[in-house]
This record gives structure tokens, sequence and C-alpha cells, in this order.
């Protein structure tokens, strides 16, 4: 197990290598001179090269890198050029936000997908089975900004149970908290769900199939047990991987929930940035989130490692 | 027979679209261009069945009409990742030297959520068709890649691979006719649902208002409009929506359907029936 | 005890319905190990699954016949009486010891498991019943084995555990479904020879079903020969061995590798593949195969028939008929081995 965590540890450098470069390159990719870009059209030669100073333009490419990286390593990842603020500051103020909206989206993901999947298992031979496939791929094909736009409209306007816009920190109360992330939370989770709930129905047939689910059919045990116990605890590990990718479904689309219900989060701050062009922002948020999706990439492998006593034992 | 006429429907959709929006011009009853301030978000009518928008132009026709961009950043999107993908996924499989580079490279890129990763290329490009199709493409392309590198991996051990190795065969011919015609299938299936989930984010990136400029009609510019009417007209939301939903579907079905008629033991009654025969020898025994 | 009279197990497959047991009847009382023996593909895991009504429904159903357990027709059952008899009265060994453990739970867990589905009992009471059973089975310092997870035991220790929760509730029958064909010849011995010493302790009726016919003379005192989801020959270990009275049965023989017999002589196998059983031949379903077959075998169907007081057999060749067949082709095949050397 220490082995397997050395080598996945070791095996993110080159990944976070190229997350930087890319990130890096967000403001070199831009047509023309990007001081002049932010400042607009009409700015003063003096304004543009205070900034390209400012911003390290004017030195070669390697040099800016390595320079940015140093910054970045030491947890300076620059100041807004719209704010001034600096950035590492402005991710903190918002991460809350974002933060408690992929939790509830989480969770709302699990608590619908895995009662779903072993609903559909327990039923697998009636017409549930082939609905289920069908509405899981209805459910990928869904945008979730015109869900949302749908959903405000059903339990935001004309039924209106939910808030339809804005957040309250958790701090303000646990109730408020959740009322105002249950819908957002709701679209950010519609996509997962029918993504997590198809792969755990897959992977808990293949259990199905498996000789120690006959042995326990064998023991007496009732049916529910056999599926809980037996087919969904060894389904529940290759899923665990999918969990990488729905925190990446989640970490993008997190982006649109945000701005749809003006929740004041990263994925918010990110557009607002495009818009304002604020360069630093952009890619103090993007470099963030590529860093938390690596992460939890990780976590998610390691878990997986342990939860299987193949491996953890190793 | 059955995954066939499964594949049919959605095909003929996706055709009919295409030619509806293509030709869109020659037959739309009402233009989608002219504004009638008369006529300004009206419910769906005999005269214009998907209602009208804030400046009074036919929502149909304009539904119909931004199919064109949305189809061609999906088709553009799908064909270039394919093709960078399979070319980078070839080299990574074949040549074991490229492999650790290439894959560290895919590897860094997937390390972005894709629409993250769209919309940070978008950020620094600026949005445009143009931008968008390249943006999409970058984040797509490393998928195919993946895909195509584990199957060239696959195909590279059989024997018939190896004896043309053997026999001096030069290895891009070797690519070409022996690995290339081997993995066309898991290809053209990935293709496929890149298309979609290409569909899916232009249509997002125009919603942010990062995506395609707001003057070319496209399902997402025209949901980005509607956002703010969305009491007084809630139409003007849910038809293009409705169309972003049948295209995708069609498409997610298409991907299934070819998935299913390339591989034997694939999904859905096939693999039913083989789970079915695998039981019987079990039991049979 | 158990009874099974004419029972059918058919099952439905998209390409047509497969007679995997086609009107077997047998019985077993306490403390009698009957063995089961065919080749794979003559149905009887099919019939093991059914005496515990472990297949699969569907595709498996059961057309006709009775299975009764102490007066009680388990295929009239419902679910949930079915399941106090599962692993309390009839328990079962399985073939493959590698993967019938569930690999992310712990062998203490499944143990108990199968105790306190049956047995009103605390957690602490039920650990140590599974200790008990673990040194019943041979199981070397079981408290500690308990925490251990399957991937940690070999296969033969992995089978001991699996004896170990079919034999939890003290069941009155163990139906062992080829419980060592996965396993190493020593461990084999082993294996075997723990089930007759579990039968001695607590009279456990035992139903074996192997291809191997070494490990049925090992263990059975009654020998069902089966073929293509029937019964083709029944009766004691000596009269299966040495008055062989059905042309299949006499082919496994000869399939046998033989200690005593000298180094060179070669192993006889069976020729032919076993019939297919959605689509049965005319007549005996072994004349394809059967090296004694006449024209009156492609149409006649035999029934098995007593040839003494519990020996049975189906085939149309008397007895002399039989012996003088088998003469025939023994010299032919001395000769054929002659001139080999």
């Amino acid at each position: 197990m220490l082995h397997y965590t050395l080598r996945r540890l070791v095996a993110i450098i080159p990944v976070l290598f190229i997350v930087s470069i890319i990130v890096f390159m967000i403001i070199h990719l831009t047509p023309g001179n990007p001081a002049f870009l932010i400042l607009g059209e009409d700015s003063s030669p003096e304004a543009v090269e205070q900034l390209e100073q400012q911003l390290g333009l004017d030195k070669p490419k390697v040099v800016q890198y390595v320079d940015w990286v140093g910054n970045i390593v030491t947890g300076d990842l620059g100041a807004s050029i719209y704010s001034e603020q600096p950035v590492s500051e402005i991710i903190g103020e918002r991460i809350g936000a974002t933060f408690s909206l992929m939790v509830v989206a989480m969770l709302i993901t699990l608590l619908i997908a895995i009662p779903t999947a072993i609903f559909i298992v327990w039923k697998r031979n009636t017409v549930m089975d082939p609905l289920f496939l069908s509405g899981s791929l209805l459910g990928t094909s869904i945008p979730e900004f015109w869900l949302a736009l749908l959903l405000v409209l059903g339990l935001g306007v004309a039924i209106p149970i939910f808030p339809v816009a804005g957040y309250v920190p958790i701090s303000e109360g646990i109730g408020d908290w959740l009322h105002h992330l249950l819908l957002p939370g709701l679209v950010l989770a519609f996509v997962e769900i029918g993504l997590i709930a198809r792969m755990l129905r897959d992977s808990m047939l293949e259990s199905l199939n498996q000789d120690y689910t006959k042995t326990a059919r064998g023991k007496g045990v009732k049916e529910s047990t056999v599926l809980v116990r037996h087919v969904l605890a060894n389904a529940l590990i290759p899923t665990t991987t999918v969990i990488g990718l729905t925190v990446a479904g989640l970490l993008g689309g997190t982006v649109i929930a945000e701005t749809i219900f003006t929740i004041p989060g990263i994925g918010q701050l990110l557009i607002d940035s495009i818009h304002r062009r604020d360069y630093p922002v952009i890619q103090g948020v993007v470099l963030f989130i590529a860093c938390v999706y690596v992460l939890v990439n990780l976590i998610v492998d390691l878990l997986y490692a342990f939860l299987d006593p193949r491996i953890r034992y190793d | 027979m059955l995954s066939r006429k499964r594949n049919l429907i959605p095909f003929v959709f996706l055709i009919l679209l295409f030619v509806a929006t293509i030709t869109a011009e020659w037959w739309l009853p009402v233009s989608p261009s002219v504004m009638d301030s008369g006529l300004r978000l009206m419910a769906p009518s005999s005269e214009n069945w998907f209602g009208t928008d804030h400046f009074g132009r036919d929502l149909f026709g304009q539904t119909i009409v931004a199919a064109r961009v949305s189809l061609l950043v999906g088709f553009t999107v799908a064909l270039l990742s394919t093709v960078l993908g399979t070319i980078t996924g070839l080299l990574a499989g074949y040549y074991k030297r490229l492999d650790s580079i290439i894959m560290r490279i895919i590897d860094g890129m997937l390390a972005f959520p894709s629409l993250l990763l769209a919309l940070a290329l978008v950020a620094a490009l600026g949005g445009s068709v143009t931008n968008i199709i390249i943006a999409l493409t970058f984040s797509f392309w490393p998928v195919i890649t993946r895909v195509v590198r584990s199957s060239v991996l696959q195909v590279k051990t059989i024997q018939y691979v190896e004896a043309a190795k053997t026999s001096g065969v030069k290895d891009p011919v070797i690519l070409a006719r022996y690995i290339l015609p081997n993995i066309l299938s898991p290809i053209i299936v990935q293709g496929t649902f890149i298309f979609a989930r290409s569909i899916l984010a232009e249509a997002a990136l125009s919603f942010l208002g990062v995506g395609v400029e707001p003057s070319i009609p496209t399902w997402g510019n025209m949901l980005q409009e509607s956002q703010i009417y969305i009491t007084l007209a809630p139409w003007f939301s849910i038809f293009p929506g409705i169309f972003i939903v049948m295209t995708v579907l069609a498409l997610n079905l298409l991907g299934d359907g070819l998935r299913d008629a390339f591989d034997p033991y694939a999904k859905g009654k096939k693999k039913a029936r083989k789970r079915l025969f695998k039981q019987k020898k079990q039991y049979a025994s | 005890m158990l009874e099974i009279n004419n029972l059918k197990a058919y099952i439905d497959t998209p390409d047509g319905i497969v007679k995997a047991v086609d009107g077997v009847s047998f019985s077993i009382k306490a403390g009698e190990t009957i063995g089961i023996v065919g080749e794979s593909g003559s149905g009887k895991s099919v019939l093991a699954h059914s005496l515990m009504q472990l297949n699969p429904k569907p595709p498996v159903f059961y057309p006709q016949g009775e299975i009764l357990f102490e007066g009680k027709n388990l295929l009239q059952l419902k679910e949930k009486e079915l399941r106090k008899i599962r692993g309390n009265e009839i328990a079962m060994v399985y073939q493959d010891p590698m993967s019938s453990l569930n690999p992310v739970l712990k062998i203490g867990d499944q143990l108990m498991e199968a105790i306190l589905t049956h047995n009103p009992m605390t957690k602490s009471e039920a650990r140590q019943r599974a200790i008990e059973l673990l040194t019943d089975v041979g199981i070397p310092d079981p408290k500690k084995r308990l925490n251990a997870y399957p991937h940690q035991f070999s296969g033969g220790m992995r089978q001991r555990v699996l004896i170990a929760i079919a034999l939890a509730c003290n069941p009155k029958v163990l139906i062992a479904d080829e419980p060592t064909t996965a396993l190493d010849v020593t461990i084999q011995a082993q294996i075997l020879e723990l089930m007759k010493r579990i039968q001695e302790k607590y009279g456990t009726a035992i139903i074996i079903i192997s291809h191997d016919l070494g490990v049925i003379a090992q263990m059975a005192e009654k020998v069902l020969v089966m073929y293509s989801g029937r019964i083709v020959e029944k009766g004691n270990v000596e009269e299966i061995f040495y008055q062989t009275a059905m042309p299949y049965t006499w082919s496994l023989l000869r399939s046998l590798p033989r200690i005593d017999s000298e180094a060179h002589e070669r192993l006889l196998s069976i020729e032919g593949q076993p019939p297919n059983l959605m689509n049965p031949p005319s007549g005996c379903n072994f004349h394809p195969r059967c090296p004694f077959a006449t024209e009156q075998c492609k149409l006649v169907d035999p029934e098995l028939t007593e040839r003494s007081a519990d020996h049975a057999a189906a085939c149309i060749l008397s007895e002399a008929e039989f012996e003088e067949a088998k003469k025939r082709i023994e010299t032919k095949d001395q000769e054929r081995g002659q001139g080999h050397d």
C-alpha cells in the first residue's frame, strides 16, 4: 500500500507540469499584446509598458514561466488586474460557495444513484431495466443549463418552493444554506446520477453472476442482503473510480450552475474574469480547479486501493 | 436486425435536420430574421409555431437555422479530434519511446474537466466559431488518443501484425494497413459521442456568453438571450433546448447502436443473450 | 429424508429449450453418501443446484417432478420458506473455492453470516461457533484467521472455509458439487477425508457430484451415472464398478487412469461430444458414441430397468450380450496395443 501510494504520488508530477504549462499559456495564446488587450484600445503606451512590467511580459518566455511557477509554489498566484486583490485571496473568499455546492450535488448524486441501481438490479428481469437504460441515455443528452432554466421555471417560478438565486453561507443556518443549494445541486447532479447509476448497475450485474453470490444465496440469506452486502459491496469498488470523473463533471458544471443561480463561487468568478479579461484570476482559477481535480483523482485511486482488500494487503 | 432499425431512426433524424437547416431559406414560411415590434414575445401559434423572440422574430425559423452552426461545430470538432487523436494514439501505442511522452501530455490535458479546458482556451483566444472549434478539439482529442492507444496495444500483438513486422513491412504501412482498419470501430463510436458532447459544450459556452459571437444564431446563443424572458416567454427557452436534446440524444443513440453493431458481444439484447449462454454452459455441466 | 421424483429442470435459452435434467429420481437417507457421476454437460450441476433451488429463474424452470425434503416439496415452497432450508437443512459446497468466497468480506464475517442467518445468537456466540467450525475443518489458528480475507488463503484452505460455511447450521444434507476439481491431488485427498470425518461425526447425508470416478469410489456407497440429463445407471459402488451394465459407465471406467496397470497403457477417452441437449439424438441418447450401438439403439430410448435389487441401467443390451460385446472390444484393444508396441 505504501509503495502504491508513493508510486501514485510520483506519477502526478509530470501531470502537474503539463497542467502548469497549459495554464501559463492561457495569457500567451491571446492574439496580439496581452497588456494592450487588457487595458483596452485607447490605452497610453506608458500604461501598457507598466502593465507589461507588472506581469513580467517583457522578459523571455522561459524566464517568465520559471518566475511564475516559482511564485505559485510559494503560494503567490498574482493579483487581479481588476480589483488588485491577490488571486489566492479572491479564490479563498469564493471557494466556500463552490465547495458547498459540490458537496450537495455529490450527496444528491449518490443518494439517488445508488438506490436506483439497486432497484434496477433487483428488478432486472422486468421492463424497468430497458426503461432505465433509455432514461440514463436521455439524461446524458440534456444540457445542464437548459435543465436549470426549466427547474427555475418549474420549482422557482410556477411553484415557488425554491429560491432561484443567491447563496447563504452555512454559518447562517444549515437549513437556509441547503434550501438555496438544492436546486443548483440537483442541476449539477442530474447528468452524474445517470452515469453513476448506469456504471453501478453494470458492475452489480457482473457481480451478480459471480460464484460468491451463489454461496451467499446458498446460506439462505435474504435476497436484499445478497444484493446489498455481497453484490453492492463488490460493485462499489470499481464504481469509486467513476467518482473522480463525477467530480470533473461537477467542477465543469459548477460554472454553469453558479452563473444561472448567481452563486458567488469560483465558477462565477471564472466567467466574470473571462468577461473582464482579468488573466491572473483566470489562470489562478483554472490552475486551482485542475489541481483539485488531480488531487481528487489521487484520493480516489488510493481509496480504491484501500477498499479492495486484495490491493490493501499486498 | 433490430440494432439496424435502432440506428436508422436517429440517423434519419440527423440527416433531416441537416437538410432542413441548410435549405432553410427556401422553405421556411416565415423568415427568421424579420423583426416585427408588434409581435414581440408571442406565444406559439399557427403563424409562429415556436412563438417569437424579443425582437418579434420567428423562433421556429431561428431554431432551424441555429442548427447550422451547432452541427458545424459538433461535426468539425468530432472530425478534428478523431484525426488528431488517431494519429497521436497510433504513435503512442506503436512506438514505446513516444508512448510515455505523449501519454504524459495527454494525462496533463485530461487533468482539466473538459468544459474548463475549453473555457480557459476560449478565454485566451476569444469567442468565435473558429476558436470554439479549436478549444473543443483541444479538450476532446485526448479522449480519442487514449482509446486508440489502448486498441493499438491490443492489436499490435496479433500474430499477423508481428509477422508483417518481421517480414520487413515499413512502419507507416503497418500502421495504416494492418492496425488502423482493425481499430476503426471504437474510433467511429467515440467520434460520434464527441460529436454529441461538442454540441452540448458549444451550447454551454455560448450560453455562458463566452462562445460563438452573439450575432450568429446557435442554440446556445438563443438560450442565452432567452434567459431573462424565462417567466415571460418560456417557449423561447424550451424549443431550442428540445432541439439540443433531440440532436444529442440521436447522436448518443447512434453511438450506442454503432457500438452494438461493431461488437458482437455488445450491450443490450446481445449482452443478455451472452449472459444467458454463459449461465447455460455453467449450469449444464 | 430427501426424495427426488421424476425431476425435470429445463433451461429456456434464446436458441431453444435445454433439457438439463430430464426426469431424475433418487432418494437419500441420513448418514448415506450418494455419488453422481457424469461428464461436464450431463446436467449434474443443474441437478445439484435444483436441490437447493439455486438455479436462476429464469432461465431455469421446472416443468415436472418433485423434490421432497422431509415431506415438503421444495418446488412448491415460497422463497421465504426455502431460505429457511437453504444453508440450514441442506447446504452446499461449490466447485471453485477461488471464486466462491466474497473477496471484500472477512472470512469470519462470511462464516458468521451463515451462522446468524438461521440461529438466534449474539455476535460473540456466533464468533465462538465460527472458531469451532474452523477448528473442525482443520484451519490452524482459527481465531486470527477470522479476520483474514479470502485472497490470503490457498485454494485448499478456502475450500475448508466453504465446508465450514456449509456446516455452520449442522445441515442434514450436504451437496458437494465437484468439491475437489479445482484442487491439487494431495489437497483433494485431504478435503475428501475431511468430508468423511464430518459425516461420521454429524451423520450428514452427502450428495457428491463429480466427473471423477476415483472421487466417487472413495466417497460414495451408492452411485448415479448421469448422461444428457438422465440417470443411465444406478447401484452400489461395487455393482457400478464390477457389474457395469451400461456402455456409458463402462466407457467412463475405461477412461480412468489405473495406478495398478502398466505405465504405458493408453488413457482411453470417450470419443465424441456429449449430445446437444437442445436437440438430442433419436433413440438412446448415447448411441452416437456407443461402441456397442446397434440399429435398434437409434430407434429405442431405453428405460432405466432393474438388473438386481438396487442396480438398474438404461440399455437394451442384456447382460450376456453386453459381456460378449465388452470382450470383443477388449481383445481388439489388446491387439491394437500389441501392434503399437
